[in-house]
């Protein structure tokens, strides 16, 4: 398989070009750095992202409450993660990184407050 | 009417107003006082729940609620003192007052030692750029739609066309994605992105919606509710081309076409404006036109990032303090900092020369996008600084820094030269 990356790690925005299979990669050019090369290894492969939302709450003077991963989360698990985001009511009152939804989708991530409320 | 007084007083309670009051506390002004018409402190960063905030100031990336966080904590560890649900209405820049009503006091007049306004900025609307069509319900700018699904649990529509390719414009696409709407296009007059390429992948490419250079909205159709717009692609003047025009149902265009400083009440203090950033000119200590009365944040300019506002009013918040106390730097001498090539405004617009030793921060934008260029600084005909940059960008904040003591001459020029 072969993708195009935009690296994201700096405002230069590289072309990155990877070609492999899964976590095998057989060449990869157009990055102008170190971190460049690490990010555009790790996007190919396990492309992961900080999930931020906002979880109802009830007992508080507002009905939202924003929540974000602690860590970032596998890309592809994004809409499960939202599904149980969804469905989940916090109670008032909570701190900033009191944990929300532990281990979402079993990814080994907690959702935190992102706030206190 | 209820009179009440304070060392400095602080218009405006977001990252601005509040990073300004924090400095202000540590350089040792007595009372300060945020006054802020939101019935909570924060701004607009309360509605930012997206991460990106933070990078260079923190060396971590927080979402806005977090990094406004950080700063009321402190604000409320230093006591500094919040009027809220306070909508100041104007300020007398001869006097030091501020005028505002408040649901706890009615008409209120502060007295203060000196003045900072961090008013930040409103988005502009459909009347601004005018596109022609009826006016149905569903066209909403992103920031007001973003503050109804991240605050109020309000989603504005299901099927969305969002005109602008800004940070806000983007961010909203795929907060409305998450949530369930579907995105059928980002659409941008420009042949480039306005906003940060790292927001074109995770926001856009990411969910896999379409964005559309080189073309603009020319027209909503709908009566009661928005049934669609018509998007063409424009020309090298920005003219759409008739036959490049195509219809996408939609129930609801969200507008991201700039921000625009607000600065009535800057008007009204007969403080002098900018025309190229429509807010108040100032020095590098963030002082307005009016000695004594300072301003930072997004109500002086446009600022993409969060940390970059800290920084300068921080300034603001620290020579606010030095003006309540007499200890000003003293004033020699004033020089304009004047636009070269390739650059479209320069923040501080006047430096004082004040015969200390100094470093001054100087802010900037381009006008086009380059890559390879020198980031330059000259002052009576000799160069005085010289950086260079691999790629600039009309949506990137440029900056250098330069000495006091090397500005011999009347002015100080920046350019950005191959
Ligand atoms: C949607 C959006 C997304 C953004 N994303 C990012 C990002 O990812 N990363 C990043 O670094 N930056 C981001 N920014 C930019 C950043 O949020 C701003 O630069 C910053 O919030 C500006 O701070 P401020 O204090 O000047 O203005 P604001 O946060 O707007 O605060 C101004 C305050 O003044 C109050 N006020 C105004 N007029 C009056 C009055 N007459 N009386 C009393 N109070 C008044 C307002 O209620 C408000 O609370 C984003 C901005 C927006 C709008
Ligand atoms: S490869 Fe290096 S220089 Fe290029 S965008 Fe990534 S971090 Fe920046």
């Amino acid at each position: 398989m072969e993708k195009e990356i935009i690296c994201t790690v700096c405002p230069m925005g590289c072309h990155i070009f990877v070609e492999g299979e899964g976590d095998r990669i057989d060449r990869i050019e157009g990055f102008t750095c170190k971190r460049g090369e690490e990010y555009g290894r790790a996007e190919f492969s396990h492309p992961v992202r900080i999930l931020t939302s906002t979880v109802k709450i009830t007992g508080a003077d507002q009905p939202l409450l924003p929540v974000r991963s602690e860590g970032p989360v596998p890309k592809e698990l994004i809409p499960s993660c939202m599904e149980e985001i969804r469905n989940t009511v916090a109670k008032a009152p909570v701190g900033v990184h009191d944990v929300i939804i532990e281990n979402i989708c079993g990814c080994g991530v907690n959702i935190i407050a992102s706030d206190t409320v | 009417m209820y009179e009440t007084k304070c060392d400095v007083a602080i218009i405006g309670g977001g990252p601005a107003g509040l990073s300004a009051a924090v400095a202000a506390k540590k350089e040792g002004a007595e009372k300060v006082l945020i006054i802020e018409r939101d019935v909570k402190l924060g701004g607009i960063l309360q509605q930012c729940i997206h991460p990106g905030f933070g990078l260079t100031y923190f060396n971590k990336e927080l979402t806005g609620p977090e990094y406004a966080g950080a700063f009321k904590e402190e604000a409320k560890k230093l006591s500094v003192d919040a009027l809220l649900d306070a909508m100041v209405l104007s300020v007398d820049g001869e006097e030091k007052t501020v005028t505002c009503v408040c649901s706890e006091y009615g008409v209120t007049k502060i007295h203060a030692g000196s003045i900072v306004l961090a008013m930040g900025c409103r988005e502009r609307t459909r009347a601004q750029i005018q596109i022609p069509g009826t006016r149905p319900a569903g066209v909403y700018t992103a920031g007001a739609a973003q503050r109804l699904i991240n605050r109020q649990n309000i989603v504005v529509g299901k099927d969305i066309v969002i005109l602008g390719s800004g940070d806000i414009g983007m961010i909203m696409a795929r907060r409305m994605t998450l949530e369930g709407c579907k995105v059928h296009a980002v659409v941008e007059i420009m042949d480039y992105l306005a906003g940060l390429t790292r927001n074109k992948v995770q926001c856009l490419d990411d969910f896999g919606i379409p964005l559309k250079l080189s073309h603009t909205v020319t027209r909503i159709k709908g009566n009661e509710r928005v049934e669609g717009v018509y998007i063409a692609e424009v020309d090298e003047n920005k003219k759409p081309i008739p036959e490049t025009e195509e219809f996408i149902p939609c129930d609801t265009l969200l507008l991201s076409v700039g921000l625009i400083p607000e600065n009535e009440i800057t008007r009204g203090a007969e403080i002098e404006i900018s025309p190229v950033t429509n807010g108040p000119t100032v020095n590098q200590y963030m002082e307005t036109s009016k000695e004594g009365i300072f301003a930072c944040g997004n109500v002086v300019h446009v600022n993409d990032l969060v940390d970059n506002v800290t920084v300068e009013s921080e300034k603001a918040g620290k020579y606010a303090a030095k003006y309540a106390k007499g200890e000003m730097p003293s004033r020699n001498r004033t020089v304009p900092s004047v636009c070269g090539n390739n650059v479209r405004y320069i923040c501080p617009q006047t430096i004082n020369i004040s015969g200390e030793d100094e470093k001054i921060s100087l802010y900037f934008r381009v006008m086009a996008p380059d890559t390879g260029v020198f980031l330059t600084a000259s002052s009576a005909g000799k160069e005085i600084y010289r950086k260079k940059e691999l790629r600039v960008n009309p949506g990137e904040m440029c900056h250098v820094v330069i000495n006091a003591a090397d500005i011999t001459g009347d002015d100080v020029t920046i350019s950005v030269v191959k």
